[in-house]
């Protein structure tokens, strides 16, 4: 027998035609959602076959596991390694200070990546062609040279322009400090990486934008939203999906990026600190595997952060991580078997 | 100088809800819409029936200024859209007026275009809040009245993914209510629905128009625009080819393009 019963109350329907209280054929009573099939027939024995067996998956995993083995086991002994010196430096103040100042250096840096790359493209993107050209320039001038370059220039600001002045131009500033003074290194390493970064950013958040469907814009536009509303509400939210695995990417990418601040000359990043530590020592390898286990350990964590974003941003959309609301409410939602109530 | 006097409401309730004057839409070289003039009054529904090209939605859409009119004018209540008129000239409105002017139509869309990343209930809130400024609380008593009126009370914390089309468009209907337009504009709604969800939607449009809403909808459901409609126009090629009273127009069509058409979808 099937359910069919008035086991979905009408949800007080007040139009006056009413008939819309029952859900149709979503009440979880339909005839397909039964245990047994209306006409009668037993239902089929499930399906038990013997799995089909992968037996040179497992001798592939054994022979990579071999020369893995070997691999560390030769590395251990091998004294260029000079293990000792990996373990005396790991967590030398040196280091884990140069490790917390790559970590805000590449923080800060994307921050303003991501704000202005946000801004960027959605200025890119506006009916104003005015705007439109401003983002277009930057974003040619900044991606069109060498990070490594902007680095240089950034760190020869203060000969550019000895003073800043802040007010309206030809009249007493408001505001008037040495660059030297105002801007250390630090300050202009991160300005430097963030402006770069945020050329990359906003061509990544306009593909985001460009990639949701223009019924979206069109019906916020008919329900009277501004274009600034639409994108901010509507658009920009739905592109997360699309913008934030390229964005892991590039922070991960700035993380590393973050060694090039020598060229300011900032030299207290991860990197520069364990080159210089080795240039006393005279022994650069077992500075670089530190050097290494750090920038391993922090996009590491990065890349757990990214897998909880993209969780948070697959909201109605991804039905591989249903949400948890719906996956207690019903049944009904997907008619498989079982789904009587 | 004496209809200066006259109370605002007055001399609007004479005044069509709808009026097309020799409407024209091109793009490009292609002329969609050739001078439609049409004049739907106060708490009419009008059917908008036609083959796929004829140019019915196109002119829907012109309605709230989707689509910029090539030529002639189109005015809803009384206000010119999209343009303002003055000493003889047309001045284009400020995109912020043309929002004010869309907040009074509602549109439902033949792919229902629900905000995908927000679940029933935010979908029909969103726009009073953002748009009218109404208080959170306010905004979401009006949604859960809206999306009772529907029938999908107990669908309101659903994205739109886990609901069906049918329960999509009504959600859909119950978010353009929540502007409490003074028109509904409906572009195909059932269209893209399996024929068993066709009637749960229609049946929420039946309940509109017995609410005495004005309605525009375009629609290859004849039995609806039989039952409900107070007028139906044909169109074909971008013209109006026929219109009249449905159930005149359905049994008896005077054009040969009308008969063609109505014989095969009937």
């Amino acid at each position: 027998m099937t359910a069919a019963g008035p086991n979905d109350p009408a949800t007080g329907a007040t139009l006056p035609s009413g008939g819309n209280g029952d859900n149709g054929p979503f009440n979880g009573a339909g005839p397909s959602n039964g245990s047994a099939r209306p006409d009668g027939a037993l239902e089929s024995a499930p399906i038990q076959a013997i799995r089909l067996r992968h037996p040179w998956r497992t001798v592939l995993a054994v022979v990579l596991i071999l020369f893995l083995a070997l691999f560390i086991l030769d590395a251990a002994r091998r004294p260029a390694y000079d293990w000792p010196s990996v373990a005396k430096y790991i967590f030398d103040r040196r280091i884990s200070q140069a490790a917390v100042n790559t970590l805000q250096l590449m923080v800060y840096s994307m921050v303003i990546a991501i704000v202005l790359g946000v801004i960027l493209a959605v200025m890119r993107l506006t009916p104003n062609p005015v705007v439109k050209s401003v983002a277009w320039f930057y974003i040619w001038v900044f991606r069109g040279t060498p990070v490594y370059v902007q680095l240089v220039f950034w760190g020869l600001l203060s000969v550019i322009y000895q003073n800043i002045d802040i007010g309206i131009p030809f009249m007493k500033p408001w505001f008037s400090f040495e660059t030297n003074a105002a801007l250390n290194t630090f300050t202009l390493a991160f300005i430097g990486l963030g402006l770069n970064e945020a050329s990359y950013m906003s061509e990544i958040v306009r593909a985001g934008l460009l990639s949701v469907n223009r019924g979206q814009e069109e019906a916020a536009t008919a329900l009277g939203m501004s274009w600034f509303q639409t994108m901010r509400r509507i658009i920009l939210p739905q592109s997360m999906r699309v913008i934030i695995p390229p964005t892991g990417n590039e922070v991960i990418s700035m993380l590393k990026t973050t060694s090039l601040v020598t060229a300011v000359p900032y030299s207290f990043d991860l990197y520069t600190r364990s080159r210089d530590i080795s240039a006393e020592t005279f022994n650069p390898i077992p500075m670089l595997i530190v050097a290494s286990i750090w920038y391993l350990f922090f996009t590491s964590i990065l890349m757990v952060g990214q897998y909880f974003l993209e969780k948070r941003f697959a909201r109605g959309v991804g039905d591989r991580q249903p949400d948890r609301v719906v996956a207690e409410a019903d049944p009904t939602v997907s008619p498989g078997p079982g789904g009587m109530r | 100088m004496t209809s200066m006097k006259t109370p605002d409401d007055v001399s609007r309730s004479e005044v069509p809800m709808v009026l097309a004057d020799r409407v024209s839409k091109s793009f490009g070289t292609n002329q969609v819409l050739k001078s439609i003039s049409l004049t739907v009054k106060r708490g009419e529904v009008m059917c908008l029936v036609g083959p796929s090209g004829s140019g019915k939605s196109t002119f829907l859409r012109c309605i709230n200024h989707l689509e910029v009119v090539s030529a002639g004018r189109l005015s809803v209540d009384g206000d010119l859209i999209g343009y303002r008129e003055a000493n003889g000239k047309l001045y284009e409105l400020h995109p912020k007026e043309a929002a004010r002017q869309r907040r009074e139509i509602g549109m439902v869309f033949q792919l229902f275009n629900l905000f995908p990343h927000m679940t029933a209930l935010e979908n029909v809130m969103e726009a009073p809040r953002l748009v009218k400024g109404l208080p959170k609380a306010q905004a979401e008593q009006r949604a859960r009245d809206l999306l009772a009126r529907v029938g999908l009370a107990d669908r309101s914390d659903y994205y739109p993914a886990h609901l069906s089309g049918g329960q999509q468009q009504r959600v859909a209907i119950a978010r353009a209510l929540a502007m409490e337009p003074k028109l509904m504009l409906f572009d195909e709604p059932t269209s893209a629905l399996d024929p068993e969800l066709v009637g749960e939607v229609l049946d929420v449009m039946k309940g509109l128009a017995k609410s005495g809403m004005t309605m525009i909808v375009v629609t290859h459901e004849m039995g609806f625009a039989r039952e409900v409609a107070d007028s139906f126009v044909f169109m074909d090629g971008g013209v109006v080819v026929e219109s009249g009273k449905p159930s005149e127009v359905l049994a008896n069509p005077q054009h040969k393009r009308t008969q063609a058409f109505l014989s095969k979808v009937l």
